[in-house]
């Protein structure tokens, strides 16, 4: 499987400058429905411009932050600022953000271009001012032709457009995307993404998207927060995220990851050394500070294992021997998924590069497994 | 086997709403219009002509020529029949208002209400149907005369020092026809706002609507099949009430359920009472088949 590593845009990084404002702030807000938390004592910051991710399994409480910012729920506990203003007590409709809703909430009885103008009607706009908004969402959203239909009478991905040229027609200063792409079919979806980068660089605005769909946050945010219970797990790039996890929570909700469960032998000038349970002695680069004996895990991600049918010059080192117990192969690349003597199972990936290899590993051989010291992080347990 | 057995259910599924329209509607209905175009004597039936089969086709042929539309003539000769019927509909239309305006704030309350107590609710509105509709007016009668309950009590709290002639005015017709068909007026609102999606709702606030303008151009346009069918609901019954009208209204209150009334008992006139009962029919159905037309069409349209 293809990891994309995220849009990553040059020289866009307003949350690694401490001069920078954050443009939401997100202060220990805490929400609770009864005595259930399902926001839990959280804070973020998210800048202008930025396309910002909240990524977690569906009931972490991604949707409950998202209308929190909306204004459809009140935080119980913490604030949150918009551009300078405490938005405790603001109602949606005095908030400069708009959202687009998991179930596009198109009305019914109204056409497409009533959707679009319902808001600009409702502020008052001049009727010729109006048309002429409507017209160029339309267009931005390439609907011209469906103006005049009602919404059932449209495909969910021409809906899902409808819905975001509604949240969008009166020009937000953030958009809100709950799941925006949840119910379209994948290679719809995937065209979208793109569709919704663009778009986001081309308006110049802040999106904060909700997503349980790990590709799709690496594929399109700039950052994004990981949350579980309520609670932010990391918040980071895409490539953070994927290649330096904070936790065994990250590692293993991102992508494929094997974990090497292990103790410390030692920790020192930036090596970290494991004694794995298997018995696999590693030394990985780590500023973590850990004392001896300590539990710990190295998260390595399959890609940046090798196989070979010889013991790598570093072993025993960071390498293990096993067998080829299953093969997946996927077109682009091969998973092989490899069995070390203590029953444990490897999974390693290799792209195919090549067309044809002359003496391919085969079910059953006999090879070793190796990586480098900077392939993986170490975990605190 | 099983094949031709579920067929034949099917096609008997199909059949039995047409067979009940044919027995209790379209015949009892040409029974009344074949009265309606009769003339009354003093007999048993009282109208005449009365057809029997002995005198097979040709008798029955030469009978049917006795028939005429005097009583539909006669109809509009008399001002009575216009003025009871034009009097029926405002009343019933003003009812069915009142009903609206009471009716929708009830539905909305128990669409909003915690899933958990609507079963209650619904309990609550469809209650008064376990006793008897006549005895419920009755019990009317005792709250609104002038040394009813409802005088006694505003009397004693001191709003008023004389009794208000309720009983036996229009007023007291309107709130029989309310408080009597009130359920059928909030059922089908409740049933249309209940199925709404709350996001919409959400959706208008985001995009700039306060409660109220969020009701009003999105809860209340979604509810409107729901508003039309409770008002038909008490519409067409109402124009024909008689009961309420009869107990709770006055000897001035002319009310075309009331006519019918009479012209069948008093007058012993079956012809003429069919004639009118006719007219009080084709007064409504022909409106709602023209609406349920324009309705389907609508629909057609979107879907
Ligand atoms: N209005 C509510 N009342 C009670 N519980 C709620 C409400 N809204 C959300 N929850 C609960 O909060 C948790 C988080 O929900 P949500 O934010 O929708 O999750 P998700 O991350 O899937 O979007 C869920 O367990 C959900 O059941
Ligand atoms: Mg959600």
């Amino acid at each position: 499987m293809m990891k994309s590593l995220g849009s990553i845009r040059r020289s866009f990084a307003p949350w690694a400058d401490p001069a920078s404002k954050p443009f939401i702030s997100v202060k220990n807000v805490t929400k609770k429905f009864g005595d259930f938390t399902a926001v839990d004592d959280l804070s973020l910051n998210i800048y202008t411009r930025e396309f910002f991710a909240l990524l977690g399994a569906s009931g972490c409480g991604k949707s409950t932050l998202l209308r929190m910012l909306a204004g459809f729920e009140q935080p119980t506990s913490g604030e949150i600022i918009l551009d300078g203003q405490n938005l405790a007590g603001i109602p949606p409709y005095r908030r400069p953000v708009n959202m687009m809703f998991q179930s596009y909430a198109l009305f019914p009885h109204m056409t497409v271009e009533n959707n679009i103008a319902f808001g600009l009607k409702q502020d008052g706009m001049p009727k010729p001012e109006i048309a002429e908004r409507v017209a160029q969402m339309l267009k931005l959203v390439k609907l011209e032709k469906f103006a005049k239909r009602k919404p059932h009478q449209l495909s969910g991905g021409q809906r899902q457009r409808v819905a975001l040229a509604r949240s969008l027609a009166k020009r937000p200063k953030v958009l809100l995307l709950d799941e925006p792409l949840g119910a379209l079919d994948k290679k719809l979806r995937e065209e979208t993404q793109f569709e919704l980068m663009d778009l986001q660089q081309e308006l110049g605005l802040t999106f904060v998207i909700v997503t349980h769909d790990q590709e799709e946050a690496m594929t399109m945010a700039d950052r994004i927060a990981v949350m579980s219970h309520g609670k932010v797990v990391q918040v980071a790039t895409p490539a953070e995220i994927y290649e330096a996890p904070n936790s065994r929570f990250v590692a293993d909700f991102i992508g494929d990851v094997n974990l090497f469960d292990g103790a410390v032998t030692s920790a020192e000038g930036g090596s970290v050394r494991i004694k794995t349970t298997g018995g696999i002695p590693v030394r990985m680069a780590s500023s973590e500070k850990l004392a001896n004996g300590a539990r710990a895990a190295i998260a390595i991600r399959p890609e940046k294992i090798r196989i070979s049918r010889q013991a790598p010059a570093h072993a025993p080192v960071n390498a293990a021997e096993g067998e080829i117990w299953d093969i997946g192969y996927l077109g682009d690349m091969t998973v092989f998924h490899v069995r070390l003597k203590d029953g444990k199972v490897v999974k390693a990936s290799s792209l195919n590069a090549v067309r044809a290899v002359e003496d391919p590993l085969g079910y059953d051989q006999q090879v070793w497994i190796s990586f480098g010291e900077d392939a993986g992080v170490v975990l605190k347990d | 086997m099983a094949k031709l057995a579920s067929a034949l259910v099917n096609r008997l599924v199909i059949i039995v709403p047409y067979a009940w329209l044919l027995f209790f509607f379209l015949i009892p209905f040409f029974i009344v219009f074949r009265i309606s175009l009769s003339q009354t004597t003093v007999a048993m039936p009282p109208y005449t002509p009365v057809f029997d089969l002995a005198g097979g086709l040709a008798g029955i042929l030469e009978k049917a020529r006795e028939f005429s539309v005097d009583n539909y003539v006669w109809l509009t000769e008399d001002a009575l029949y216009f003025n009871a019927y034009v009097s029926s509909l405002i009343i019933a239309a003003i009812s069915t208002f009142l009903t609206l305006l009471i009716g929708y704030p009830i539905a909305y309350g128990m669409a909003k209400a915690p899933r958990a107590i609507r079963p209650t609710l619904l309990m609550l509105v469809i209650l008064p149907f376990w006793t008897s509709f006549l005895i419920r007016v009755y019990a009317w009668i005792a709250i609104l005369k002038p040394e009813g309950l409802l005088n006694q009590f505003l009397m004693t709290i001191g709003i008023i020092d004389q009794p208000l002639i309720i009983l036996n005015t229009n007023s007291a017709i309107y709130i029989g026809i309310v408080y009597s068909y009130l359920p059928f007026m909030v059922l089908p609102i409740y049933s249309a706002l209940e199925k709404m999606d709350h996001s919409l709702i959400e959706a208008a606030q985001d995009l700039g609507c306060t409660q109220v303008s969020a009701f009003w151009r999105v809860t209340f346009p979604l509810s409107l099949p729901g508003v039309v069918a409770g008002c038909l609901l008490v519409f067409i019954p109402a124009v024909g009430e008689f009961v309420i009208p009869d107990l709770l209204g006055g000897s001035e209150t002319l009310m075309i359920g009331k006519t019918l009334w009479n012209e069948f008992n008093a007058n012993r006139d079956w012809p003429v009472s069919s004639a009118v009962a006719t007219v009080l029919l084709l007064i409504l159905v022909i409106p709602i088949v023209y609406f349920q037309n324009v309705q389907a069409k609508a629909d057609g349209e979107r879907g």
